[in-house]
């Protein structure tokens, strides 16, 4: 079989340009540490988590922020069509700290995507979507349902809000902020 | 005067290769033709009828795509927004499942035959496989359709995903298992007919197209395999209330297991045409046989393991196996990678072949005045920008920016909504006359059809993957929320949002008017004329005789394939059945 020296060439230079982007990859996600969501949350009954029956999970508290040992801790349900929190009431957390979110659906699949950034996970009925972020600067960023969910979908959105860290710990009963949220 | 027309070559003024009409011949005194549909009538007839089945629901799912970028982007609502979601899965069912599945199994029909010169074995089994998928279109369509009438009980508004625990009339379901066991059986047409070569060829090299042809079906039978468990095991019972509860996580990885290969299902097809085709229509050859047959069979092994690329953000996959599917997914950029080299090379003879010279100026000898090549070529163009976005997806970190955003559709709108659509388009305008007797007609709005096409595309396709970056979500009715507004990268959303409208009614236009050449064409055009033109296809300049023989062992290579998908798929489908197949579970939650 004849192969062209110019298709060898190409060959190479296709390998080579495969390998760096994997690199990169590999660079972006052990080297800066970009998190990704996992299988770390565990399952959960989707009954339960429509019913409200939270004293019954062990990897899903009420829908509010908390602080767990000492960590900011954020949980999120997802329905049709709104996240408590978040819909009807804003969350706050602090800035320039570990923020870690758990979110999980009472009914169907659902998005959650901070709008513009990288903070993005599916929110899957029978699943809790784990990961952390840390917000460099406050302010506040719209939260999308970026999976279509049912006639209504795209009324489903949110707000989180960056405050600054004396500020959030001014909070009264800074130990456990419950949200009231949703309906 | 037909018979100066010798095969592939032609000396008449103003002619190019593309235009010589097809090959006549002498039979009892007379001069008969010798295209594809006087040669095969039977194959060009279930040709035709899968061209027609593709090209109409392609009509409908045009029309659904002007209503949503003018919809989205609030330039003009004439549905409720509810509804927007009953267009969108039509949308999203008869383009990328029913005009894609019909018109490559019309390519395959047409290829197959043609390559073998074997007619298909059986007329009842084609015409059984084109029936039942052809029932699960109705079935699955107007279970969709239904949902715009609240009178009807029965609605699917469930987009093309269907992911649990959205549930959709059983109908849908059963509409969609049919169309894809109608392809199943389609393949064992072109494997019959295979066998039925083989035995009157013993020592041959199977023939390139049917290579083509039969290691995507092989493809094809190891990734539907997913979303045919998905659908009858769970989906069907679960909506019949047979059972109570399905698990969505398990139900989507199965959808993905065939959501990422079905991508190559649209591609190869493509990539037959452009490899077997675009050369001669560029007055050329084929570069090289045995490095295309490298390339389709690097396709089969490495199209299913790489599914979790699509789940980079769900909970309850591990990162390890997002991170082996994203190794995968970069892989399988080779393949490409290789065939845009052949292509391009290919390309290049045919215009040095029309006398072009230099290092680019050969460009201007091709023929830019003939929609099959020049929609090809388009097309592939547009691919390259679409591997381009395909990779940013690829990558792990930057999928989090971009997952379930406008840049999504930006993207796929030039793989499977251009390098597919323009392609099948592009090679109708050569191979319809082929398979219908009949002369091309409104040549000069299909000589123009595809640089149509390309603006629509170009204005559409870069505003959505702006605002995809400024966060815009995809599948969305209004995407305008009271809680917040965009911060842009480059330009504004108001700006993006006119492009994207703008755009998709220059591509609503560019297929309205591929679809009026074909109608004239199959309706007003003689039949029995000259076609002007001519399906031979050239030998390829290397050709499959001293490559290694094991290139066509599909047996080995279909091995390598189920290997890799249990290593990538083994302990993550089994960590997710592990603790009930059916648990977590949900319930219906119907639309
Ligand atoms: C007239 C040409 C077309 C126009 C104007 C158009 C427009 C659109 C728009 C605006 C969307 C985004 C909707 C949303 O996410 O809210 C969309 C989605 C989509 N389009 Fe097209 N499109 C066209 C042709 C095609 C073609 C030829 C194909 C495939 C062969 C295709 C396949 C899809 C798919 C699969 C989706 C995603 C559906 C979903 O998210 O469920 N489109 N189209
Ligand atoms: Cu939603
Ligand atoms: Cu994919």
């Amino acid at each position: 079989m004849h192969v062209h020296r110019f298709e060898k060439l190409w060959f190479g230079a296709a390998l080579l340009l495969i390998v760096a982007f994997i690199a990169t990859i590999v660079y972006g996600a052990a080297g800066p540490g970009v998190a990704m969501v996992s299988d770390d949350g565990g399952t959960i009954d989707a009954d339960k988590v429509a019913n409200g029956n939270f004293n019954q999970t062990d990897n899903f508290r009420s829908p509010g922020v908390y602080r767990e040992n000492g960590q900011v801790h954020v949980y999120i349900v997802a329905r049709q069509f709104l996240f408590n929190p978040g819909t009807s009431q804003a969350i706050e957390v602090p800035a320039n700290e570990q923020v870690t979110f758990h979110v999980t659906s009472a009914d169907v699949m659902h998005g959650f995507n901070l709008a513009g950034t990288n903070v993005n996970s599916m929110v899957i009925p029978g699943q809790v979507a784990t990961f952390s972020v840390t917000f460099d600067e406050t302010g506040s960023h719209g939260i999308v349902c970026h999976e279509y969910c049912g006639s209504g979908h795209h009324t489903m959105a949110g707000k989180l809000t960056v405050v600054s860290q004396s500020q959030f710990e001014l909070a009264p009963d800074a130990d456990a902020v419950e949200a009231s949220g949703g309906s | 005067m037909a018979t100066e027309h010798p095969d592939n070559v032609t000396d008449a003024p103003g002619e190019t290769p593309e235009e010589t009409d097809e090959s006549y011949v002498e039979i009892d005194g007379t001069e008969r033709r010798r295209a594809f549909v006087d040669r095969y009538p039977n194959a060009a007839q279930a040709v035709r009828v899968l061209f027609g089945v593709s090209f109409l629901s392609f009509a409908v799912g045009a029309l659904f795509g002007l209503v949503q970028a003018l919809h989205r982007t609030g330039v003009l609502r004439v549905i409720a927004s509810a509804d927007y979601y009953t267009i969108l899965t039509a949308h999203g069912v008869l383009l990328a499942l029913v005009f894609t599945t019909f018109g490559i199994t019309g390519l395959f029909h047409w290829a197959n035959t043609r390559s073998l010169g074997v007619a298909p074995t059986s007329q009842r089994l084609t015409w059984l496989w084109i029936g039942t998928m052809t029932l699960g279109t109705l079935f699955a369509g107007s279970t969709i359709v239904a949902g715009l009438f609240p009178d009807i009980p029965a609605s699917a508004d469930v987009l093309f995903t269907f992911y649990a625990p959205l549930e959709a009339h059983p109908l849908f379901y059963v509409g969609a298992a049919l169309l894809i066991v109608g392809s199943w059986i389609a393949g064992v047409d072109w494997f019959l007919q295979y066998r039925e070569w083989r035995s009157a060829n013993p020592d041959s090299r199977i023939p390139l197209q049917s290579f083509m042809v039969m290691t995507t079906m092989l493809m094809w039978y190891l990734s539907t395999l997913g979303v045919a468990v998905e659908v009858v095991v769970f989906l069907i019972p679960w909506s019949l209330g047979l059972i109570g509860q399905v698990d969505p996580l398990l139900t989507r990885t199965l959808f993905w297991y065939f959501g990422h290969p079905v991508v190559y299902f649209w591609l190869l097809p493509a990539y037959m045409i452009w490899y077997t085709v675009l050369p001669k229509l560029a007055g050329g050859r084929l570069f090289s046989d045995p490095l295309a047959r490298v390339v389709f069979v690097l396709f089969l092994i490495l199209s299913t393991p790489v599914g979790f690329h699509h789940q980079y953000t769900d909970p309850g996959v591990p990162a390890g196996f997002k991170f082996v599917a994203m190794t995968n997914t970069m892989f399988l950029l080779l393949p490409s990678l290789l065939t845009l080299f052949t292509v391009v090379a290919s390309i290049e003879h045919g215009a040095r072949q029309r006398g072009g010279e230099g290092y680019l100026s050969w460009l201007r000898s091709l023929p830019w005045d003939r929609p099959a090549f020049t929609g090809i070529a388009l097309s592939g163009i547009m691919f390259g920008a679409g591997g381009f976005s395909g990779m940013i997806n690829a990558g792990m970190n930057i999928n989090y920016l971009v997952h379930n955003t406008l840049w999504v559709p930006g993207h796929f709108h030039l793989t499977v909504g251009t390098a597919f659509a323009l392609t099948l388009m592009a090679v109708s305008y050569w191979l319809v006359p082929q398979i219908t007797g009949k002369r091309l007609k409104l040549r000069g709005v299909a000589a123009l059809q595809p640089y149509v096409w390309f603006l629509g595309m170009v204005l559409m396709s870069n505003a959505m993957h702006r605002a995809g970056l400024a966060g815009v979500p995809r599948r969305t009715a209004e995407p305008e929320y009271q809680q917040f507004s965009y911060d842009t990268v480059v330009g504004g959303i108001a700006e993006m949002q006119m492009q994207i409208a703008l755009g998709g009614t220059v591509l609503f236009v560019g297929a309205v008017m591929f679809l009026a050449v074909m109608l004239a064409t199959w309706t007003l055009s003689p039949p029995n004329a000259n076609l002007r033109v001519n399906g031979e296809l050239p030998e390829p300049l290397s050709t499959a005789t001293d490559s290694p023989k094991v290139l066509d062992n599909l047996k080995l290579w279909f091995a390598v394939a189920v290997v890799l998908v249990v290593l990538a798929y083994g302990i993550p489908l089994y960590s997710m059945v592990a603790d009930g197949i059916l648990s977590p579970g949900s319930v219906p939650f119907p639309v």
